[in-house]
This record gives structure tokens, sequence and C-alpha cells, in this order.
């Protein structure tokens, strides 16, 4: 990265899963988020300089729903305010971009979504191709389970690794507050139950969760008034692969390759990774692409497959990692957001405990 | 805590979405009416079935067409237990499969129909079964099959036939809708012909309708509060475009922002009882209610006048 980037740092996270407590609607189960992160924070609302959502309007079915959202974060006298219609963390992106260029010094960042109200398997298949994939609805999950076909057959894993991330992950959970799906369950006991979506089983694949999370962002001076140990972004990247799956080799993921280049994953060592990983075969793929020692731990948290809260999940990664090196257990970590069918589009976070 | 109200909400195109084809996608989906798959040379020299118009990765514009097909190999497989009937292609059990056609460097996908997941593997050949009606879709190809399982009948093009230049796409989600704990208190109190908001924590501010925030603030809001159907109209608009409202099938007619007395938000409704040109700012206007209440905006059908005298303009300005 060039020297001349400002130092920004991840100085406020919360996340809420609204299954704990169905009933809210969006703005209902935004609002603690976002209070909580500013709380974190120690600014004043009013004097967070950017605010960024994420989040897919096609979740609840109405358009530029995701304007609603802005009820629970306080936008009167008007505020400098922007959104994705992709996973928060590309918001993340876009505040860091902002800070970059001198704009601001600290932003406000929230992802949510209702992934219960509709089929939300179904529904991001109005993403594909709209020639030769979206007319034949095939879903989410079906178009995980070719992926995970084709990297069995390449050799890059197996049903049994699928079983053992699964089983990490799940375990994993248990100690996880916020996840919905934690389970004791071994590989052995995994691979003992049906096969679901060939060669998936039920334990590979994400939870359908609601919820929301937020992020503030600060720069410099801002950031270490802000947290007594701020955990700074030193590389942020993201790059997109074609939308025509067999154009694709699925068995690798070269955008997450690229984006880890370019974000410098392998500057330092890896403490600790959190992967956007939505079934489980997707963890060998990214472990890959990332470069990362067999020993790394991954999604300590439990991951997406403990919780998954569509358009908010990616942007958890981020805070998992920032929160356990603003917590002095880790001093690196990497953090891994995806969007798109198969891996289609990848970003890498780089975050560090300590000015270099 | 109230129990908060679903709806059923359907998000569809009707007659479908529309899209044009381009060249490059045309002659796919002309080959496939016409019974033919065509791919495209890439910048590589590769085959890239579906076609693309531009090089995936050089960005290049690409022309040069290749006849691929029609059998091809499984690369990758799943299965479908339970097939989405009325949108996926089979609506028995079937496997989607990644199929490279002979003659191509990409896989494309597609249905396999098949009885059991048995019958699948990477490195099946399989063949097309076409369908016997072809529009120019993706979905000319009904599913593909073992290939000898079935004798391969290839369809002979139709004589004259305009090429392809565009798709419909149908597309119809159901969801059903949560409304929160503040819109569902808000709901049930019209059902009871109430109107229910909620006061601010930190401020006097009524918003009706409420949706559990202060949203100047962000702080939220829990303390719910009766306000009157009765109200001022501090803003309007005099339509002449017929068929907009099934309450006001006669135009013009007159849409207006109404503050109803102990609120701070405007109410959003029609004025009817009397003539379009005498509503005016400051109208003193009382809500008129269904006859059967339900938990839903409907219950009020329009406000009219009140009677009372004109509100001054110095005690609405704010809102207007």
């Amino acid at each position: 990265m060039s020297p001349a980037l400002r130092d920004v740092a991840v100085v406020g996270f919360a996340q809420n899963l609204a299954d704990h407590d169905r009933e809210r609607n969006e703005v209902e189960f935004i609002i603690p988020v976002v209070r909580d992160a500013i709380a974190q924070s120690g600014i004043p609302r009013h004097d967070i300089g950017f605010t960024v959502s994420g989040s897919c309007d096609y979740l609840s079915g109405g358009p530029f729903t995701f304007v609603q959202g802005l009820d629970a974060v306080g936008a009167w006298p008007p505020i400098k305010e922007s959104h994705v219609e992709m996973d928060a963390a590309w918001a993340l992106y876009e505040a860091w971009v902002s800070i970059q260029v001198g704009d601001v010094d600290s932003a406000l960042i929230y992802g949510f979504g209702k992934s219960s109200l509709g089929d939300v398997h179904e529904i991001f298949n109005l993403m594909n191709d709209p020639y030769s994939v979206m007319p034949l609805w095939p879903s989410t999950v079906d178009l995980a389970a070719l992926q995970a076909c084709a990297a069995i057959a390449a050799g890059v894993t197996s049903e049994r690794e699928l079983a053992e991330v699964a089983s990490r992950s799940h375990t994993a959970a248990l100690a996880n507050p916020h996840a919905i799906a934690g389970r004791d369950a071994s590989a052995d006991v995994l691979l003992a139950e049906p096969v679901t979506h060939v060669p998936l089983r039920d334990a590979d694949i994400a939870p359908i969760t609601d919820g929301a999370a937020a992020i503030v962002l600060a720069a410099g001076d801002l950031a270490r008034k802000a947290s007594s140990r701020p955990a700074w972004i030193r590389g942020i990247e993201h790059r997109i692969e074609p939308l025509a799956l067999g154009v694709r080799d699925l068995t690798r993921s070269e955008s997450t390759r690229l984006a880890a280049e370019a974000a410098g994953v392998a500057d330092g060592p890896v403490e600790v990774a959190e992967l956007h990983t939505q079934f489980s075969h997707e963890e060998p793929i990214l472990r890959a692409a990332l470069g990362l020692a067999p020993d790394v731990p991954v999604n300590p948290s439990g991951g997406p497959l403990g919780a998954n809260p569509i358009m908010a999940t990616g942007l958890i990664r981020i805070g998992e990692v920032a929160t356990r090196i603003t917590a002095g257990d880790v001093s690196r970590g990497v953090a891994h957001a995806t969007q798109g069918p198969c891996l289609q589009q990848n970003l890498v976070c780089v975050l560090e405990g300590e000015q270099v | 805590m109230t129990e908060v109200l679903l709806e059923q909400h359907v998000l569809e195109y009707p007659g479908g979405y529309t899209r044009s084809t381009g060249p490059v996608v045309g002659r796919f989906l002309t080959g496939l009416r016409d019974g033919r798959f065509e791919g495209i040379r890439g910048s590589d020299g590769t085959v890239i079935v579906p076609p693309t118009e531009y090089d995936p990765y050089t960005a290049a514009a690409l022309s040069e067409f290749v006849q691929v097909g029609p059998a091809g190999v499984v690369t990758a497989w799943t299965w479908v237990a339970e097939p989405r009937v009325g949108k996926q292609p089979l609506d028995r059990p079937f496997a989607w499969a990644l199929i490279k056609l002979d003659g191509a460097d990409t896989a494309m996908l597609h249905a396999v129909a098949v009885d059991s997941p048995d019958a699948m593997s990477v490195g099946l050949r399989v063949q097309p079964r076409w369908r016997a009606e072809r529009i120019g879709s993706i979905r000319d190809i009904e599913a593909f099959v073992p290939e000898g399982s079935e004798p391969l009948v290839v369809p002979s093009p139709e004589p004259d036939a305009e090429p392809v230049t565009g798709i419909v796409t149908p597309t119809r989600l159901n969801y059903e809708i949560n409304a929160g704990i503040a819109p569902s208190k808000y709901l049930r109190g019209l059902a009871e012909g109430k109107v229910i908001g909620q006061r601010a924590v930190d401020s006097d501010q009524v918003y009706v309708p409420p949706r559990g925030s202060d949203p100047t603030s962000g702080e939220p809001t829990e303390i719910e509060v009766e306000v009157a159907d009765v109200g001022t109209v501090t803003t309007f608009c005099v339509v002449n475009v017929p068929g907009l409202s099934e309450l006001a099938p006669e135009i013009p007619y007159v849409c207006a922002q109404i503050l109803l007395d102990g609120a701070n938000t405007a109410w959003f409704g029609l004025i009817q009882g009397l003539p379009a040109d005498e509503v005016r700012m400051g109208l003193r206007v009382k809500a008129v209610w269904a006859d059967e209440l339900i938990p839903n905006a409907a219950s009020i059908k329009w406000f009219e006048p009140s009677g009372e005298p004109d509100t001054p303009y110095e005690s609405y300005r704010e809102y207007a």
C-alpha cells in the first residue's frame, strides 16, 4: 500500500441478530447496533462525517426500502450519506476511501437484512445472467453445491474436510452469543447426516438469519482518542470475476488471491482469519487463495455457518477481527467478504493492532 | 409484547421483464430455437458457451461463432430433491449440471433429467432434449439426458423465422412481510378506530405512523400516543389524472397532507365532501372511517370538512 495513506481504524463494532427477537422490523433492529457502535467510539453521533449502509431491497421485496434504514441513524439535520446494494463490507470500503481522500475523519457503516421474509436462496437468482441462467431459477444453494462438487472432483477438498469445517464452525458458534446455529457435533456425526444438496449437508449451509451490524471508522488521532487499541486497516481491496459460471475456475478464487496480494496479507503473520464462508467448501478454496498456513485459526466466531445475516455477514467478519485486536488477543488478522454466486466478488481487509 | 402483523406480499413484473439480446446472445438463442448450439471464440482461442459479446478477461469484442455440441460432458452436478415447481425446468427431482458441450471450452448450466442421483457423475455424457415449442430461450432445452438413453431429436429451423432479438423473463417472488413492533401497534389501532403514534424520548415530537424510531435522532421510540382523527390540511394537490385511486374514481379529486391534532408529522389522505376548487391550506378535516375496520391504512377512506373555522397559517407553517 502507498505510504501516503491515512491511518484508519475500527473503533466501534456491534452486531444484533433479530432471530432472537423476530418481531422487530429492520429499523427496530438497526437502532441498537448503531447506538452501540457509536457509543463504543465515543464520537458524538452528529460529529461522524459520513454514514454508509449495505443492504438488498429484494430481501423485503420493496423498492428503495434501504432508505427506511436511515430512520435508525438520526438523519436530521441532514447528514452526508450513501448506500451500496452490496454486503456492508463494501460500504466500509467506500467509507475508507472517503476518509482516505480527506473528505471526512470518521464514518458510520451499517448493514442489515431480514432474510426470513422471502425465499432468500431463490431471490439471489436475480443476480445471475438474465439470458442463460436466471430463467432456469437455480438457487444460491444449488450453485454453491455445483462449486463444491467441482472442488471435490478437482481434489481441492473432500467431503470429510467439509464436515470438519462445519463441525469446527458450529462448535465455535456455541461460544458466540451472536450465533444462532451452534451445536456440538463431530465431523463423523455430520458425515452420517443426510446429504441434502449433493455434496452438501445442511450443516454445510449457512442458516437463514435476520440481523444487522455496525462499525465506526476513525482516522489518525481521532481513532487513538476513541480506542485504547484501535484496529488499524493496513490494507483493503476487492476484486470481481466474470458472472458466467463456466468461464470461471470454480475450484479456486483468483479474485481473492489478487485482493489478498493487493491488501498485503502476506506482509506479516496472520493470527486470525474471519472468512465469509456461507458454505463449508468455500473455506478451503479461500484458505488457498489467501495463502493461509494450515495453523491459522479461521472463523473462531463460528463464521457465517453460525450466523448469516445477509448484507451484514461480511461486515461482521471485519468487526470480529477488529474485536480480537482491540481486546489484545491478536495483533494482526485478515477479514474476507464475498458477494455474488460461487464467490464471484471478494474483498480482503488486513487489520493490525499496532502502528507500523 | 404486541404480536406483530404479517402480510403476504408478491413482487412481480406483470408480463415479465423484457430485455433485448444484442447480436451475440440473440444468435445463441436463435440457435437454440433452431436446434443448434453456438459458442464464440475468445481472445485466447477458447470457445465460450454461452457466447459473450466481449472476452471475459481481455474485454475484446468477439465475433467468430463456432457451432458446438449437441452432446457434452458433465463437469459438476448437484441434486434437486425438491424442485421449485413452475420456475425450475422440471417438476420432479432432477440434477443440475455444468455441461461442457463437445467443442466448447467452458461449461453451461442446465438440468439433467434422471431418476436418481445415482445416475449422475462427473464425466457423464449427456445430450439435449429439445422442447417441441421453441421461442429462443435457454428453456428451449427441456433438459439434458444421459447420452443414448433416448433418440437424439435435433429440430430443424423453421424457414423464414426472424432472428431472436429479445426475451421476456417472468419474475415472481413471494414474501411474508413482518410489520415490526411499532407499525403493528399502529395498524392494530386503526382496526379499533384509533390513530396511534409514538412520542420521541428527548422531545415532544409525535410521529404518525410510528416506525419505532425518532428519525431525527435515531433513538428508539416506545411511548404510544393516541392522536385525533381530526386535523388541518397543510398542503394539497388537485389530481386531474383518472384511474389513480379506487376511492376517488371521479376527477378532479384532492389528495392532501393532513396534520392530525396531536401529531408532528403530516398524514397523506384524500379530501372529499367539497368541490376540489374549495380545498385550501388550513382547512379543518375529519377522518371518514370505513364500515369494516381492519389493521390497514384503508380503514380511513378519506377526510371531509369538519365544519370548524380554518387554522391560521402561523400555527402549521412548519409543516407546510
